[in-house]
Order: structure tokens, then C-alpha cells, then sequence
């Protein structure tokens, strides 16, 4: 960064264009869209069930291919496509129109801060990445802003206005009960969301995902405390923020803006594609939150000093950098997993039950939490 | 007071309020069906009594002996249609799904039969009652067989051919008996009746039976 070129600019452009590409089609799309089949798939198993399993691809000459039914989403991605696009005759045309595209694109964008492996050293792709000085690290990450999780929470907390503008241009009383339940709903638990990582924040100084990642490089050291995962820093913060995040997904424990059994929610107007969207956000908001639980509390795409060490040693760098992205996406996978099983294990909380616990549980906790942490942190210091 | 009454102390204990460890405990439940489950489909081990699902087109819940479904008629010994068109049924159906249309019949014993005997499926409201008022046997609605779903209305309503050709001999005893027919039936001797004779409940199909109860 010392001289400007526009060569150097450009590659930067370049670069960045090719990680958003891989990062939305590669890795967030398709795996959102296998979640939607996991998640019916999973629950058959977790309620002895069978769940979608019969649909195929016919290939001309090999024969059928079941795949376990992942093809389910194709089928359902081409019936969506497909269905009467309805809009009703009252509803704002132009917000009915634009509220699915709304609710979906934060989970997108969040994703830009989300480190998903270790620096790709661009000159020496080649070499092990064991004790090597990169002079042109390419780091996996879409953009690596100073603010960093803040820019989550801006942007996350735009979620609320698709769900809301959904219910509101509508023109249907369960809708705007829909609408009105997510807003509610989703801006008490932001509350909570900040204050829970501002423990994190207050171990690893920063708040860039990128650096908190590269400070996590142990698994669980007590020689240098501070490098180990955040969940054995901060338990009770990595739970506050789980809850939170699960219901900022408005899935089952904290699924009252959707209601499935009595109001249908904010999106009971939509049909085809749109309400494919919404359904599609809901899945990328899994995995977004997913990564940056594991962001900030399970350590990224580290595995422990002694796993990275190992590959860093014996495999050349872009190696390296694929086997720890695919074991960070197995990360990933488990904690998707992880909140399938939480969404089909448990009931629904009330209404002002979800809002007591929000404001009167989890906020007075979270403030604790840091408070305690702070105090830790300069004992610590002290001593 | 008669009735039990149990006192639900709210809220409960601390460790309830926590959520915490019913929610470990809950989700320690479901994950251990999803691991049993999981692991069954891969070594193949899982068993279909295991899996509350059934596959309906390809395999078929066996219904209850007194279930109640697509109407037939039965027949006579000769295979005519043992219906003598009282107009029992088309009068206690609630629906007026039935509509009958008398004739002469060509023997003298009995003395009418039914011209038109059609059923409008779509209307019927599987009740029942014409099989309960029915004197001779002659409408049922044991074939264990739902309304077709058809793509014209007009194809709902079963005519008198269609209705036959679900039906079967009946065992019970044949037309013109009279009054006093108690009597006559232990002093008539019984003929068997030809052919099949129907058996209680729906009658044995392709259908495959599925045992649903738990080990």
C-alpha cells in the first residue's frame, strides 16, 4: 500500500469480484439450497420419518440417480420458478415487488466479512506455507473493514425491513401481524446480539473477524489464555449470542413473526419465486450467523495449533489454503446442523414470553457478561 | 373435591427458568433418534417398523373391517342385481346422491328392479344409511376403495353396470320370502349360494398390508 498503481488496483478489484463470485455461487447459495432439503431430511430422521427422498435425475444411458433426494431442491427451485407469480390486487405493487429482495440481500452481504481460510499466498502458490514470508498475501476474505462487526449488525438489522415491508404491502391482517411481530421481535434480540460479542470483543481487541480469527490460532492453550477459542472465554457469551442469532433467523423457538399454525406471517401473500427468496434468506442467514459464530468463538478456519502446523508444513500453500477452507466448511455444516436440530427440537415461546426473556434474561446477562469480562481482563493485567 | 387437583408452582425452580438443561435434555432426545436413524438408512439396518411413514401410493394401511367406501350392488345366485327398487335408499339419503328408476322385473317372483341405479359419488357423504336401509342386501359399501378422483364431474357418478361390477353373490337370503320370513327361513332349506360368497369386510386385492404395530 505504499505506492499507488493501478495495476495494484486493479488486481484488487479483480480479486475482490472473483472471491464475491465464489463466495455467493461456490459456497452460500448452494449450500442455503442444500440446507432446505437437510432440513426436512433431518427432521424425517430426528421424528422416524422419511422425509424427501424420491426425487431423481435421469441421466441417458448410467439411469437414475436419487442421491438421497438431494435433487429435492432442484425440483423445488424449478416449481417456484414456474408457479403464478400472484400479487394482490391491493397490495403495493412497487414494496410487494421489492420486500423478498430486501429480506434476502443482508444475509448476502454480511458475508463479505467473513474470513473462510487462510491467506492464499498469490507469488508462491506452490511452496509450503510453513515458515514463508508472503510478499503478496491474498487474504480469504471479501473486504476486511476496520469496523467489521459492526458492519454485520448494520447490515443484518436491515433484515427486519423485508420482513416488515413484506407485511405491510401486503394488504392483509396477518401479514402486518407478521410484519409488526418480526420488527418487534428482531430489535429486542439485536440488543442482546451486540452486547453478547462486546465480551469478545473486549479479549481479542478488535473487531475485525479477520484479526479475531488469527488470534484464535490456538484450540485451548493456558499458556497464552488469549488465543484459544472464544468459547472457553467467553461460554456464556458464545450462548447469549446463539440465542439471539437464532432468533434474529425467526426459526421455531423464536418463530412468532412466521406463526406457520395460526397467521402464516409476513410472507402468507406470496407465492412462486418471492416467497422462495424469503425462504432462501432464512437459510443464509443460517449460514452467515453460523460463520460468524465460528468467526468470533470457534476459531474460524484454525483447528488448533497442531493441525495447522501440520497441513501448513507438509502441503504447498494453495493446498494448504483448499484442505483448511473444506474443514472450515465442515465447521459450518455441523453448526447448521446444530440449529436444524435446536429449530425441530423445540417448542415455540409466546409472544411476550419471547420479549420477556429477550429484554429481562438475556439483556441484563449479556451486560454482566461484559462487565464481569472487563473486570477479568484488567485483574489480569494487573497481576 | 372429587376431581384431582395438581398445584403447578410458577415459575419453577431456578434451573427451570434456565431453559437450559430441559432444552440439553430435549435436543439430547432428538438427537439421538437423528444418530439412530442416520446410521440405520446407512448400514441398511433401519427397519420399516421403525418409520412411522407410510408410502401411500405403493403401499396401502389396511383399513378397519367396518370401514366405509365406494358403494357396490350386490348380485343375485344368476347374477342379476339383487336390488327389487324399494327406493329405501335414494329416500334416507341425506345427500340425494341416489337416483333410481324402476322397471318391471321379467319374473314373476319379484316385482321390480332397478332400470337407472346411479350413485354421485362426488355428492355422497359416505354416511352409510342406504346400506342400513336397504332390506335385501343390496347396496353396500364395504369394497375398501375411496372415490375414484376422476377429471370430469360426469365420470363421479357410478351407473348401474359400474356398481355391479364391484358386487358379488350375497349370503343373505334371496327376494320374495314375504312376511313371516323368520319362520320361513328355518323351515326353507338353505342352497348355497353359486359362486363366490361374500366375505366379511373388503375383499382381498393387491393391496399390500403394512403392520404398523410397534415391536
Amino acid at each position: 500500500m505504499s505506492t499507488f498503481s493501478y495495476g495494484q488496483l486493479g488486481f484488487q478489484v479483480l480479486e475482490a469480484l472473483v472471491k464475491i463470485l465464489f463466495m455467493v455461487l461456490g459456497f452460500l447459495m448452494p449450500l442455503a439450497s442444500i440446507l432446505t432439503w437437510l432440513e426436512r431430511r433431518q427432521s424425517a430422521m430426528m421424528q422416524d420419518r422419511l422425509g424427501p427422498k424420491r426425487a431423481y435425475i435421469k441421466l441417458p444411458i448410467i439411469g437414475k440417480f436419487y442421491l438421497w433426494g438431494i435433487l429435492h431442491f432442484v425440483a423445488d427451485a424449478v416449481k417456484f420458478i414456474f408457479k403464478e407469480d400472484y400479487v394482490p390486487s391491493k397490495a403495493h405493487k412497487f414494496l410487494f415487488m421489492w420486500a423478498p429482495i430486501m429480506a434476502m440481500a443482508p444475509a448476502l452481504i454480511v458475508a463479505a466479512i467473513i474470513p473462510f481460510g487462510p491467506s492464499l499466498c498469490w507469488s508462491d502458490l506452490w511452496h509450503s506455507s510453513g515458515n514463508l514470508v508472503c510478499d503478496q498475501p491474498v487474504p480469504l476474505q471479501i473486504a476486511r473493514l476496520d469496523i467489521g462487526l459492526l458492519f454485520y449488525f448494520a447490515i443484518s438489522s436491515l433484515a427486519v425491513y423485508g420482513a416488515t415491508l413484506a407485511g405491510w404491502a401486503s394488504h392483509n391482517k396477518w401479514a402486518m401481524m407478521g410484519g409488526l411481530r418480526a420488527s418487534s421481535q428482531m430489535m429486542s434480540y439485536e440488543v442482546t446480539m451486540g452486547m453478547a460479542v462486546l465480551g469478545a470483543f473486549l479479549v481479542y481487541g478488535s473487531l475485525e473477524p479477520g484479526e479475531i480469527v488469527a488470534k484464535q490460532s490456538q484450540f485451548l492453550s493456558f499458556d497464552n489464555f488469549r488465543q484459544s477459542w472464544g468459547i472457553f472465554m467467553q461460554p456464556l457469551g458464545f450462548v447469549l449470542f446463539l440465542t439471539a442469532a437464532i432468533a434474529e433467523t425467526k426459526r421455531t423457538p423464536f418463530d412468532i413473526p412466521e406463526g406457520e399454525p395460526e397467521i402464516i406471517g409476513y410472507f402468507v401473500e406470496y407465492s412462486g419465486m418471492r416467497f422462495g427468496l424469503f425462504f432462501l434468506g432464512e437459510f443464509l442467514e443460517i449460514v452467515t450467523s453460523s460463520a460468524i459464530m465460528i468467526s468470533l468463538f470457534f476459531g474460524g478456519w484454525h483447528w488448533g495449533a497442531n493441525v495447522d502446523s501440520f497441513f501448513a508444513a507438509h502441503l504447498p500453500n494453495v493446498l494448504f489454503v483448499l484442505v483448511m477452507f473444506a474443514l472450515w466448511t465442515v465447521k459450518i455444516f455441523v453448526f447448521c446442523m446444530f440449529q436444524l436440530l435446536i429449530r425441530w427440537s423445540l417448542p415455540r415461546f409466546r409472544s411476550d414470553q419471547l420479549l420477556r426473556l429477550g429484554w429481562q434474561r438475556l439483556l441484563p446477562l449479556s451486560i454482566v457478561n461484559v462487565v464481569a469480562t472487563a473486570l477479568i481482563i484488567l485483574w489480569a493485567q494487573r497481576s | 373435591m372429587a376431581v384431582g387437583v395438581k398445584v403447578v408452582n410458577r415459575p419453577g425452580s431456578f434451573s427451570q427458568q434456565m431453559f437450559l438443561p430441559a432444552i440439553a435434555e430435549g435436543l439430547g432426545v432428538t438427537f439421538r433418534h437423528f444418530v439412530k436413524n442416520f446410521f440405520g438408512n446407512v448400514t441398511g439396518q433401519r427397519k420399516k417398523t421403525d418409520i412411522a411413514t407410510i408410502e401411500y401410493p405403493e403401499e396401502k394401511k389396511a383399513y378397519p373391517e367396518r370401514f366405509r367406501g365406494l358403494h357396490r350392488l350386490m348380485l343375485r345366485d344368476d347374477g342379476q342385481v339383487r336390488c327389487v327398487a324399494c327406493m329405501m335408499c335414494p329416500t334416507v339419503c341425506p345427500a340425494h346422491c341416489i337416483t333410481i328408476v324402476a322397471e318391471e322385473a321379467p319374473d314373476g317372483k319379484i316385482e321390480k328392479r332397478p332400470r337407472i341405479f346411479e350413485i354421485d359419488e362426488l355428492r355422497c357423504v359416505v354416511c352409510g344409511l342406504c346400506a342400513e336401509a336397504c332390506p335385501c342386501d343390496a347396496i353396500r359399501m364395504d369394497t375398501g376403495e375411496h372415490a375414484h378422483p376422476t377429471y370430469r364431474r360426469v365420470d363421479g357418478i357410478l351407473d348401474k353396470e359400474e356398481l355391479m361390477s364391484r358386487g358379488i353373490a350375497s349370503r343373505a337370503v334371496q327376494g320374495g320370502v314375504g312376511a313371516f320370513w323368520r319362520e320361513k327361513i328355518t323351515n326353507v332349506p338353505q342352497t348355497p349360494p353359486s359362486g363366490d360368497v361374500a366375505p366379511l369386510g373388503p375383499p382381498a386385492g393387491p393391496t399390500q398390508v403394512v403392520d404398523l404395530s410397534r415391536k
